[in-house]
């Protein structure tokens, strides 16, 4: 049962490490501001949720636990709320998005 | 950028600051026991003073927060902090050693409660110097006092 658990927590902080590594590719190999922005923000969110969920899984029930429930839930409000803010104020700024053709930045 | 943001931005700021105030307060009082202190605690909880007015704008928090009741509120920590440090002085002791008032009054785990207290009002100073600074950074002449 202990090792079943292990192996769920082994499979979601994986899952949530190649989030992570795809935001990072995202983040070099897009060409404008809101591309990258749109990669960093979705697959960080489901990334450190999904890291954090392998961690639950890893604790068991316990305070612990809790806290990085409550951590999941403010990640998910508030990180794509950043983004919305950050891609908003670039917006009404004059950032231009990318098109084809374009030089890249 | 003085009107007020997207519906979305209002609604979760709405919902976070009460969240990050008690985190803040959580932050402080743990102080003692663990990571954390009056100075990040003041400082998460000017955090949701600022988050509050990225997401209401200046002049909304200024109505709620003045700069009257900021200016309490420094004096008033540090006064905290200083009369429970010069307490220590009372019973032979140095200043901030709460080992003397305990050993003078004999109440168990009394050092406990005075570095909870020092705690707060070095949390109550910090978030109300660092709302000030925000304040001055944020308007734009002319409106602050």
């Amino acid at each position: 049962m202990l090792n079943l658990l292990n192996t769920l927590a082994s499979i979601c902080i994986i899952i949530g490490l190649f989030f992570m590594v795809v935001a990072a590719i995202g983040l070099v190999r897009f060409p404008d501001f809101y591309s990258r922005a749109h990669a960093c923000g979705k697959c960080d969110t489901l990334g450190e949720g999904m890291m954090l969920l392998g961690f639950i899984l890893y604790e068991g029930a316990s305070l612990v636990s809790v806290k990085l429930l409550l951590l999941i839930i403010f990640i998910f409000v508030t990180s794509p709320t950043a983004l919305h803010a950050i891609m908003h104020f670039a917006y009404t700024s004059g950032v231009k998005p990318w098109k084809k053709g374009d030089a890249r930045e | 950028m003085t009107e007020t943001e997207s519906v979305v931005i209002r609604t979760v700021a709405r919902i976070a600051v009460p969240f990050i105030q008690v985190f803040a307060l959580y932050v402080i009082v743990h102080g003692a026991l663990g990571a954390g202190g009056g100075f990040q605690g003041g400082v998460v909880f000017a955090a949701s003073f600022i988050l509050m007015i990225i997401a209401f704008g200046l002049p909304c928090v200024r109505q709620r927060v003045s700069t009257r009741w900021l200016m309490i509120c420094s004096v008033l920590g540090i006064t905290i902090y200083a009369g429970i440090g010069l307490l220590c002085l009372l019973p032979a002791g140095n200043y901030l050693e709460y080992g003397a008032i305990e050993a003078a009054l004999g109440i168990p785990h009394l050092h406990g409660y005075l570095i909870d207290a020092v705690e707060v009002g070095i949390g109550i100073t910090v978030m109300a110097v660092m709302t000030s600074i925000i304040y001055d950074m944020a308007d734009k002449g002319g409106e602050s006092s």
